[in-house]
């Protein structure tokens, strides 16, 4: 009995409920003064946003009409266009979509279909990871001295595209490998239970399971090279050109290029030019964007 | 058909036989070593990477002593003869790095504790895709921004900050890796069970004590993680400073001055027409090499801290 007396007493030593109920008027205040300050910055995302938004579109839209995407870069504001930056831009994808695809996609099946747990694998993972955070103007200096010098590409299509191919490799590895390990071992077991082979099984079982994700992986990795800069100015692609290329090996410029080129001029009439050019830069972002976002949705409920 | 044709054909036989047809060059022969191959582009590329930067660094260090390029205080590459100390460059991308960090890291975090812990999960489903679009923008547009907007409204508050600053884009970069911190440390706490949000909410704490005493020590592998990585990025970070940030090397904790960084000083050789071969050209490359290992040491640390003080639920 002088046992459960005992504990009675340090128990109401412990919690003295007059101190709690004062304590917890400033404890609930506190909780609620601080969800205010985290919402207030969450918002601050959603502010900036907003007022990049307005400021470009304010600044740009006046000069944004069809002369505009028709016209070459020009010495008078009025007269200058984003013609050789928008073809150049289509270019350079036309290099970087099929080569950073084939050897991302090819890699991702390799590491998770094929590769045995080994040294040289997980060598192979750690490599693509660090990869992903070399900057992108380290790239720049690779291309310059691969591409354009030692293979004497110069500052050509090729070049460019294989640069920024190699930049964006990571980011499609990662959302391939993550796209075909979701696809369920039963699918694969069922496939090789039927006497199909192990290529067989991934092209015809893996592979279609597979490519919704890859897609939305590989469509947001190319909206990043669509909007990357600094590999293509150490690479030394021209920041003036009025000309288009012919040929996967003529120079070229690209948006991001012309945008910077307009940027750094001090008149103002240039910086709205720059405006117009980011809307363009920016519509065609949102537009990949979406894309990748609606075959997500689409395809994501199947499997 | 006559069942005598198939006597004596047990299935193993029609196994062994199919597989004598099957050609030595099948898809399944050639596949896994094609594959290999295009796996060991990523192992060539970072080959490509080291190697180029090692030769050319090496050639930049046969004009240029070591001793001179870590300790030299002024880094005047384009006067006659050059004097390359890569304090002054070092300076510029810390200047720039520390400020981002101290934007981004409380707006960052605040909004990762907002998202994880109060937020709806209607509210999550809208905020969420809008970081992954600030996250998207290019930095060009960033740079952009910065050298038009932020500049600009600085002058007006304080009108001895020059054209060119570190402030304005250390700012904006600190806006453009908030979403990376936010993002990864939102997705660490996320992953901390739900049980134990709930011991603590039933024992009597408030939702903020939960977030800071449980929710926080128990995710802070990923978000020091992801704090990491938004330093790396902040590093190597390049338009923004070389639109916002001007081409003045110095080495001062002046943030209201023209200064610059590693990248923009690539950037601005690659621009203009040093000859192959030069000082200059291989300056680019000694510099580069100096911001690998920069961003190469932070991406180590932040596996590092992922993978050693990860909590196992």
């Amino acid at each position: 009995m002088s046992l459960a007396v005992s504990r009675r007493n340090i128990k109401v030593k412990l919690i003295n409920h007059e101190i709690v109920k004062k304590k917890m008027k400033s404890r609930l205040y506190k909780n609620v003064l601080f969800k205010g300050i985290f919402l207030l910055a969450t918002l601050f995302g959603l502010l900036v946003l907003g007022i990049l938004l307005y400021r470009v579109i304010s600044q740009g839209i006046g000069y944004l009409d069809w002369q505009f995407m028709n016209s070459l870069p020009s010495r008078k504001p009025e007269e200058a266009g984003i013609y050789t930056a928008l073809n150049g831009t289509i270019w350079l994808m036309f290099v970087v979509a099929p080569v950073s695809l084939i050897l991302g996609v090819g890699t991702a099946i390799y590491l998770e279909e094929y590769a045995k747990k080994n040294r040289f694998t997980t060598f192979i993972q750690i490599n693509i990871s660090n990869l992903a955070g070399v900057p992108s103007v380290v790239f720049g200096l690779l291309g310059l001295t691969i591409f354009v010098r030692a293979l004497a590409l110069g500052t050509s299509v090729l070049a460019a595209g294989l640069t920024m191919s190699l930049l964006i490799l990571p980011v499609i590895i990662v959302a391939a490998q993550e796209a075909i390990r979701a696809v369920p071992k039963q699918l694969r077991e069922a496939s090789f239970g039927m006497g199909a082979t192990k290529w067989q099984t991934i092209v015809r079982v893996v592979m279609p399971a597979a490519i919704p994700g890859i897609l939305t992986g590989a469509i947001l990795a190319l909206s990043r090279a669509i909007g990357e800069t600094a590999p293509l100015v150490v690479l030394g692609l021209p920041l003036f050109l009025a000309f288009l290329p012919n040929s996967f090996l003529d120079t070229l410029t690209v948006l991001p290029m012309q945008i910077y080129n307009w940027t750094s001029r001090p008149q103002v009439e240039f910086q709205a030019l720059a405006a117009a050019a980011i809307l363009v830069l920016l519509v065609l972002l949102i537009a990949m964007n979406s894309i990748a976002v609606i075959i997500r949705n689409k395809f994501q409920k199947r499997l | 058909m006559d069942a005598k044709d198939y006597q004596g054909l047990s299935v193993q036989d029609m196994i062994a036989e199919k597989r004598k047809k099957r050609k030595v060059f099948s898809m399944d022969r050639i596949m896994p070593v094609v594959l290999l191959l295009t796996a060991c582009v990523s192992v060539l590329t970072t080959l490509g990477i080291l190697f180029t930067l090692l030769f050319e660094t090496f050639s930049f260090f046969e004009r240029v002593s070591i001793g001179e390029f870590l300790t030299g205080q002024k880094w005047y590459p384009f006067s006659d003869p050059g004097s390359f100390g890569i304090l002054p460059l070092i300076s510029g991308t810390l200047k720039v790095t520390l400020i981002a960090v101290i934007v981004a890291v409380p707006i960052g975090l605040a909004t990762a504790i907002f998202l994880s812990e109060y937020a709806s999960d209607r509210t999550r489903r809208i905020i969420k895709p809008i970081m992954e679009v600030l996250a998207g923008v290019p930095t060009i547009v960033y740079g952009f921004f910065a050298l038009t907007f932020v500049t600009p409204i600085l002058r007006e508050w304080f009108p001895s900050i020059e054209i060119f600053n570190a402030l304005s884009p250390g700012i904006v970069i600190g806006i453009m890796i908030t979403p990376t911190i936010a993002s990864l440390s939102e997705d660490a706490m996320s992953s901390v069970p739900q049980a134990m949000r709930e011991g603590a909410l039933g024992l009597g704490s408030t939702k903020l004590e939960v977030a800071f005493k449980v929710v926080l020590p128990a995710a802070i592998s990923g978000i020091v993680a992801s704090i990491v990585l938004g330093v790396s990025r902040a590093i190597g970070e390049t338009m923004i400073v070389a639109v916002a940030g001007g081409s003045t090397p110095n080495l001062s904790w002046d943030i209201t001055s023209s200064i610059q960084t590693m990248t923009a000083y690539i950037v601005q050789v690659s621009q203009g027409d040093a000859g192959y071969g030069t000082t200059i050209y291989y300056s680019i490359y000694a510099v580069g090499f100096t911001l690998f290992l920069f961003t190469l040491v932070m991406n180590l640390l932040a596996q590092y801290v992922s993978r050693r003080f990860k909590e196992e639920y």
